[in-house]
């Protein structure tokens, strides 16, 4: 007998939603503890979890796709979170955003491998902006130079 | 002798370096330091801002790097000695002193963890009065003090725990809207960050008064150390025995737990916000009913701010006078004011209402730190219309915002000098509707969109009177039509920067 790829569950997912006593309310941390583990939420994962809360996939398409923080693919390996909104605009945002794309040869809001960069509204940190999320470390004023150091200082990246 | 010294490990502090600042002086103290992490005092320009414990009172260093490290022990800092870095006595730092700090009296003065520290400065005794109160007396005190909604609405919170409460006996909720997602604001995450037990003290506080046992913080995935930080201090509070069953030997009994966002500016939106509490998608609900009524899970519930469930211990700790005595008009007690953008001292000022926007952005902020001429200021987030200078005489109040055509939001504040585009902001305001409109009504989901269509013919000089006219138009719809603020707000930043700067959007700067 042969078994279908996609009814076999994904063991850290199933592990996940038991840690959750399979409530569908904790949908979202779900999602979250998966997606920190694993980098993305793939195919193999949502099914797992709407058989174990007992959801519809379209249920839980729904949630996967109406949050910005849930990601369907492979993330570069450095996401570079910068804040877009009116506080960090008001301290030219815009130029730090194009310096980066030059420098990383990537499009904000585009994938990239190595390093990837993504709009974000607010950090809280409006005060010192402009802000940058890395590796869930919060930067401010940041400038060019501060995010190849913090990249530099993790680990090795080729600039194109 | 062993000298104290402080630290912030505020997120603002923390992405200028604090933590290497710490570090740093720990390596060169040769065991004489003890390092306290505090919250941030709310100087951020300042950050990070080191204090050293001394007779005279705490002495303040700041902005400090790694690279002053060595420097701050030769000028024998330890005993607050001069250095160009040395700021004076923290409390006497004029920006200090000339707020009225009440929710925000601990932050930055004690360790955020340490429940001790938060008694020894007069934690928990709002919890005691109320745990000696009946329900309704509590509800009493809140109305009497005249507290309303931080989180922009201005609902009187007092009325709204009167509601949940005569609700029948059994489950009920309590929820404190951490979703602090308006571009500069940060007084929710400063106060979690800065003096979590606060935050959960209103929370014990409001469910007693509506009978609620069980409560959930809706943190933003945005926060992570404040996340992490609620989550050490309610385990403190369970293991001291102010969580759980039974709270300080009395019959209230409630559970707290923290739930994180997933990135989502609309879960900021109460019936959004406990549609994703129930682990769905984040959509906004049409009212009636109202949540306190029938909120999580069809149960009666209290949304609240961070900001209002933070100053509601000081409210049962020090009466509704107290508090009422602050503030002028409708608007009753202090606001914490969040100085933002291009601004000279950007920080948290807490100040009773009435304070004008001048004594805000001149006075404290001291004008932009470019050194370029103010063009305009955005009060309360991004549904918050433009103000220009030539009105910064206006009162800070619900309704004195409102008749300025602006509002106090969360009561944050964006500097903009003379370089920002008005006709870019105003398509970044529709562009940031159609990025987190919840999509459920029509208005705001496609009318953003429009917006944003329109906005660039228009920038591109394509009809420019024909499609400034439908423009208007169209915000006259979103505002009417729309189901909740999100869409009905957005119009404003769009209108006012319209009405401010005509000339940007009649004869706006092609690019080719």
């Amino acid at each position: 007998m042969t078994t279908l790829l996609n009814t076999i569950d994904h063991v850290f997912a199933k592990k996940v939603c038991a840690a959750h006593q399979d409530r569908p309310d904790e949908l979202l941390e779900i999602l979250h503890e998966i997606q920190e583990e694993e980098g993305f939420l793939s195919d193999r994962v949502l099914r797992t979890i709407s058989k174990s809360l007992n959801l519809s996939r379209a249920e839980v398409h729904g949630v996967v796709s109406f949050y910005h923080d849930f990601k369907r693919e492979k993330q570069a390996e450095n996401v570079i979170k910068i804040c877009r909104a009116e506080a960090c605009q008001a301290v030219d945002v815009d130029k730090l955003i194009a310096d980066l794309e030059v420098h990383y040869g990537v499009k904000m809001d585009n994938g990239g491998d190595k390093v990837s960069l993504e709009s974000i509204f607010c950090l809280g940190n409006c005060a010192l902006g402009p802000a940058v999320l890395y590796n869930n470390d919060l930067y401010g004023r940041v400038s060019l130079k501060a995010v190849q150091k913090m990249i530099d200082s993790t680990k090795e990246v080729k600039v194109p | 002798m062993i000298v104290n010294v402080f630290v912030p490990c505020d997120a603002a502090a923390l992405s200028v370096g604090s933590d290497d600042v710490a570090n740093a002086i720990l390596n060169n103290s040769k065991g004489k330091v003890n390092i306290i992490r505090n919250g941030s005092r709310g100087m951020l320009w300042l950050e990070p801002l080191v204090e050293v414990e001394t007779p005279k009172g705490r002495v303040a260093y700041g902005p400090v790097s790694v690279e002053d490290v060595k420097s701050l022990f030769a000028s024998n800092f330890l005993e607050g000695g001069d250095h160009p870095l040395l700021q004076g006595i923290t409390e006497e730092i004029p920006y200090f002193a000339n707020q009225e700090r009440l929710t925000f009296a601990r932050v930055g003065k004690i360790d955020p963890l340490d429940l001790n520290d938060y008694q020894a400065n007069g934690g928990l005794l709002g919890l005691k009065n109320a745990l000696s109160m009946q329900p309704s007396e509590i509800v009493d005190i809140i109305k009497n003090s005249g507290l309303r909604g931080r989180g922009g609405a201005g609902f009187p919170t007092g009325i709204k725990w009167e509601t949940a409460g005569a609700q029948p006996k059994g489950q009920k909720y309590i929820c404190a809207n951490a979703d602090e997602g308006d571009s500069g604001t940060f007084a929710d995450r400063m106060l979690m960050e800065g003096d979590p037990f606060s935050l959960i003290e209103g929370m014990i506080i409001g469910a007693r008064a509506i009978g609620a046992d069980k409560g959930y913080i809706y943190v933003r995935s945005e926060y992570p150390h404040a996340i992490s930080t609620l989550k050490s201090a309610i385990a403190i509070m369970e293991e001291a025995g102010w969580l759980g069953d039974g709270i300080n030997n009395t019959e209230t009994n409630f559970y707290l737990s923290v739930r994180i966002g997933a990135g989502a500016y609309i879960c900021g939106e109460e019936s959004s916000m406990l549609e994703s509490l129930e682990g769905k998608r984040g959509q906004v609900k049409v009212k009636p009913p109202i949540p306190a009524i029938s909120g999580m899970f069809g149960k009666p519930t209290i949304v609240n701010n961070v900001l209002t469930l933070g100053s509601v211990p000081f409210i049962l700790a020090h009466g509704a006078s107290a508090y009422a005595n602050f503030g002028e008009g409708r608007s009753k007690g202090t606001q914490p004011f969040q100085l933002a953008g291009d601004i000279n001292r950007g920080g948290l000022v807490e100040k009773a209402f009435g304070v004008s926007m001048e004594d805000l952005i001149n006075g404290f902020g001291g004008g932009t730190k470019s050194g370029r001429p103010i063009k305009a200021v955005q009060a309360g987030g991004p549904l918050g219309g433009y103000i220009t200078p030539e009105s910064f005489d206006v009162a800070m109040g619900y309704e004195t915002l409102a008749e300025a055509k602006t509002m106090l939001g969360h009561g944050g504040l964006v500097v903009f000098n003379d370089t920002a585009n008005m006709l870019n902001l105003a398509r970044y305001a529709m562009e940031f509707c159609e990025i987190e409109s919840c999509g459920k009504c029509t208005p705001c989901r496609i009318g953003s969109v429009r917006g944003k269509e329109t906005l660039d013919k228009i920038a591109s000089g394509e009809n420019i009177e024909e499609n400034i006219q439908i423009l208007d138009e169209l915000c006259d719809l979103m505002e009417e039509a729309s189901l909740c603020a999100m869409g009905g707000l957005t119009p404003m930043p769009v209108r006012t920067a319209m009405q401010l700067f005509p000339n940007e959007f009649y004869s706006p700067i092609v690019e080719s």
